[in-house]
């Protein structure tokens, strides 16, 4: 799946351990179902998976952004600010215009988190800063627009209409819909990098830029489609996020950002870019989202879960990266 | 001359290629530095402050506002080591919390101050050294290693202190945060940067180690095969990276007077911010400290001035965010120039009224889309 499996390594080692950094994931998932299943009989119901993938979903889209853009070897830290911003802008639109289709709440909301992914893209190609600074930057500066946006005020819950507040919680199809939105999210990534051609060359680009202008990919251009595409998820995740939790405040989505790389890298996508997959970003997701419903339900003291959240990342990289230097020992000759 | 003598040793090509003496620099050129930029923009930053405010060049007003940015201070120094190796670390503002909740915990619990604090700078430094021995030993990207321990951190301070907080701290303890040099106006804690901010200068402008800082940052490969003690180097600046964020978890915890377990939250990029501002590059091998304090007291004016105009932290932010992107973006730019520019064909010109457009059309629904929510409050 991954794009630096050589063909001729299917029956290898190499080939054996790709395939088992994912399933190292599925196997620490078991583990703490089983594990937190003993402690707490109701983890392991219908429900609370329900839960768990409520809480997850917004998480999800933003890290399957987040992977297309590690991928190119970039970051994108201003997603929470761009969260946050997005959030506010939809909540005072419709605030004012209580009457306007969902339909066109959800694309205003993409269309400003374009805006500033283009922007994003903008100062990274075209400005040719590091994807790290431009995207701090950026992240100050966007966490800032919503104060100057917003003037500190919030828009509580009553403010907002209860079509929009059924939009990400509404059940037409049984199954609410934030979820759905996420899958589908999670289908169109999935197909976008592994289907088509443009979804290659981001694997290109994050392998070897230099080998990748040689066959002629565009780099610059692929760098600055996935800080767009990073900026439309925030965009969609903006307005989600003002209609699951029924309000927009200025803290919005803070520290958002390194949840989303968090994912990411627990799924084991490569901070220096060309290795990852969807597959991966999920399950990374729904194990942090797991960790935070397990310390809730086995009642140990919330100031547990972000301890439990570090120590796991921690655990996870450093368990691929002994893995990655497994492999490159045992690379046939 | 002694020119001569080393032409006849190796040769006149390579003097041509290496020349005996150092290159002699025109008067202009020595201004062509990022310092020299930095040092134009606090004088801006100070004549526009004194003309907006009149509290601005107030002494008492100044040395209450440096003490400020302090903390921010004591971090950035190491990180503009391990920044200069190309490393970053990302961990440090939880660092800081993880120490100065620790040492609540210990005042809590009724432990001398003066023991609960060396602890703390104690577990500082093994959080540190925890970051290196993940970087240098298990050879993890430093981002990875780093975001790791930057939402471990943070985690160990909730559990340690949960929903209490310390407080009540003595006034010998306090006094570094908020005592003055005796006799004057100097806060100790700006005494206490300006000695480590010497003493870390130094280290990396006039040793072997600092050499070995930048060496690293070029090319970390060839150091190795040099003999450079690339691990230990590393082990050892994320170690003091550790001591100095637990120091400053010390000195934000005397300003404040309490202690909190998110203490600090968010501080890692304004570090970063920091040092990169001052003309540390972010991917390594180069940078200078003087430039890295120059940036410091920059931000401090900016936000000093901006506070004194009643302008929101957060909006301050936009300020100090568009000074980092422009700093590197306007460097990149003059290479850009310098290299016969961009030639503007029709795409381009097209392409980039596309975007004017674009971004023309956020800011009007920006402004027109808060204008009625606003009015009604």
């Amino acid at each position: 799946m991954t794009v630096e499996n050589p063909p001729v390594a299917r029956s290898n080692l190499l080939w054996t351990l790709t395939r088992w950094r994912e399933a190292g994931i599925i196997i620490f998932i078991l583990i703490l179902a089983t594990v937190v299943s003993l402690r707490a009989s109701d983890f392991l119901t219908l429900g609370n998976f329900r839960d768990i993938l409520l809480d997850i979903s917004i998480l999800t889209i933003v890290a399957l952004a987040q992977t297309m853009v590690i991928l190119t070897h970039g970051i994108d830290l201003s997603v929470g600010s761009g969260i946050g911003l997005v959030a506010m802008m939809v909540a005072y639109t419709i605030k004012a215009n209580p009457n306007i289709p969902l339909v066109v709440v959800v694309l205003l909301g993409m269309a400003l988190g374009a805006v500033l992914g283009i922007f994003n893209g903008l100062i990274i190609t075209l400005g040719k800063v590091p994807p790290i600074i431009a995207t701090l930057g950026t992240m100050s500066i966007y966490r800032g627009m919503v104060f100057l946006y917003s003037e500190g005020y919030w828009i509580p819950p009553y403010q907002l209409p209860n079509s929009f507040k059924l939009l990400a919680k509404g059940t037409p199809l049984g199954i609410p819909n934030i979820i759905i939105i996420a899958v589908i999210v999670a289908i169109l990534v999935y197909y976008f990098l592994n289907y088509t051609r443009t979804g290659r060359d981001i694997y290109a680009v994050g392998s070897n830029p230099v080998a990748a202008q040689y066959t002629g990919i565009r780099t610059e251009r692929i760098i600055f489609l996935v800080y767009v595409l990073s900026g439309i998820a925030v965009g969609l995740a903006g307005v989600l996020w003002a209609s699951r939790f029924e309000s927009s405040q200025t803290n919005t989505a803070l520290g958002f950002e390194l949840q989303t790389i968090a994912a990411s890298i627990v799924g084991g996508v490569s901070i220096s870019g060309g290795v990852g997959t969807v597959p991966g970003a999920l399950l990374g997701a729904l194990l942090l989202g797991m960790i935070n419903n397990a310390v809730t339900l086995v009642r140990i003291s919330p100031f547990w879960e972000q301890a439990a959240q570090g120590l796991l990342i921690l655990m996870a990289v450093v368990s691929d990266n002994l893995i990655m230097r497994g492999m490159q020992r045992n690379r046939p000759k | 001359m002694k020119e001569s003598s080393v032409q006849s040793a190796v040769g006149p090509q390579s003097v041509n290629l290496i020349s005996a003496t150092a290159p002699r620099k025109s008067f202009l050129a020595r201004f062509q530095r990022w310092e020299w930029m930095l040092v134009a923009l606090i004088v801006v930053g100070i004549v526009i402050n004194s003309r907006l405010t009149p509290y601005f060049l107030n002494a008492q007003n100044l040395s209450r506002t440096s003490a400020d940015f302090m903390e921010l201070g004591l971090m950035m120094l190491p990180m503009v080591f391990i920044i200069i190796t190309g490393n970053i670390d990302l961990s440090v503002a939880s660092n800081l919390g993880m120490c100065a909740s620790f040492m609540a915990v210990l005042w809590n619990l009724h432990v001398d101050i003066w023991i609960a604090a060396p602890l703390a700078l104690a577990l500082g430094t093994l959080g540190g050294l925890l970051n290196g021995f993940l970087v240098a030993r298990v050879k993890l990207p430093a981002l990875v290693a780093t975001l790791g321990t930057y939402a471990f951190f943070r985690g160990v301070a909730y559990v340690l202190l949960g929903d209490q907080a310390g407080r009540g701290y003595p006034p010998a303890f306090t006094y570094l945060g908020q005592g003055k040099l005796p006799g004057t106006l100097i806060p100790f804690s700006v005494f206490l940067f300006v000695v480590l901010a010497v003493i870390f200068g130094l280290v990396l402008h006039r040793t072997t180690f600092g050499r070995y800082l930048f060496a690293i940052g070029n090319n970390e490969n060839a150091c190795i095969y040099a003999g450079v003690p690339v691990v230990r180097v590393k082990l050892i600046i994320f170690t003091i990276s550790g001591f100095m964020s637990a120091l400053a978890g010390m000195v934000l915890a005397a300003r404040f007077g309490s202690t909190r377990p998110d203490i600090g939250t968010g501080m890692e990029l304004s570090v970063i911010t920091a040092a990169v501002l001052g003309g540390v590059d972010i991917l390594g091998g180069s940078g200078t400290m003087p430039g890295a304090v120059l940036a410091l007291v920059l931000i401090g004016l900016v936000r000093f001035g901006m506070g004194l105009k009643n302008i929101e932290d957060q909006v301050q932010s936009i300020a100090i965010g568009s000074l980092l992107i422009l700093s590197i973006l306007l460097a990149s730019a003059a290479r850009t120039i310098s290299a016969g520019g961009i030639k503007p064909s029709r795409q381009t010109i097209i392409l980039a009224i596309v975007f004017v457009v674009i971004f023309a059309a956020f800011f009007f629904f920006f402004y027109w889309s808060r204008a009625p929510v606003l009015a009604a409050l």
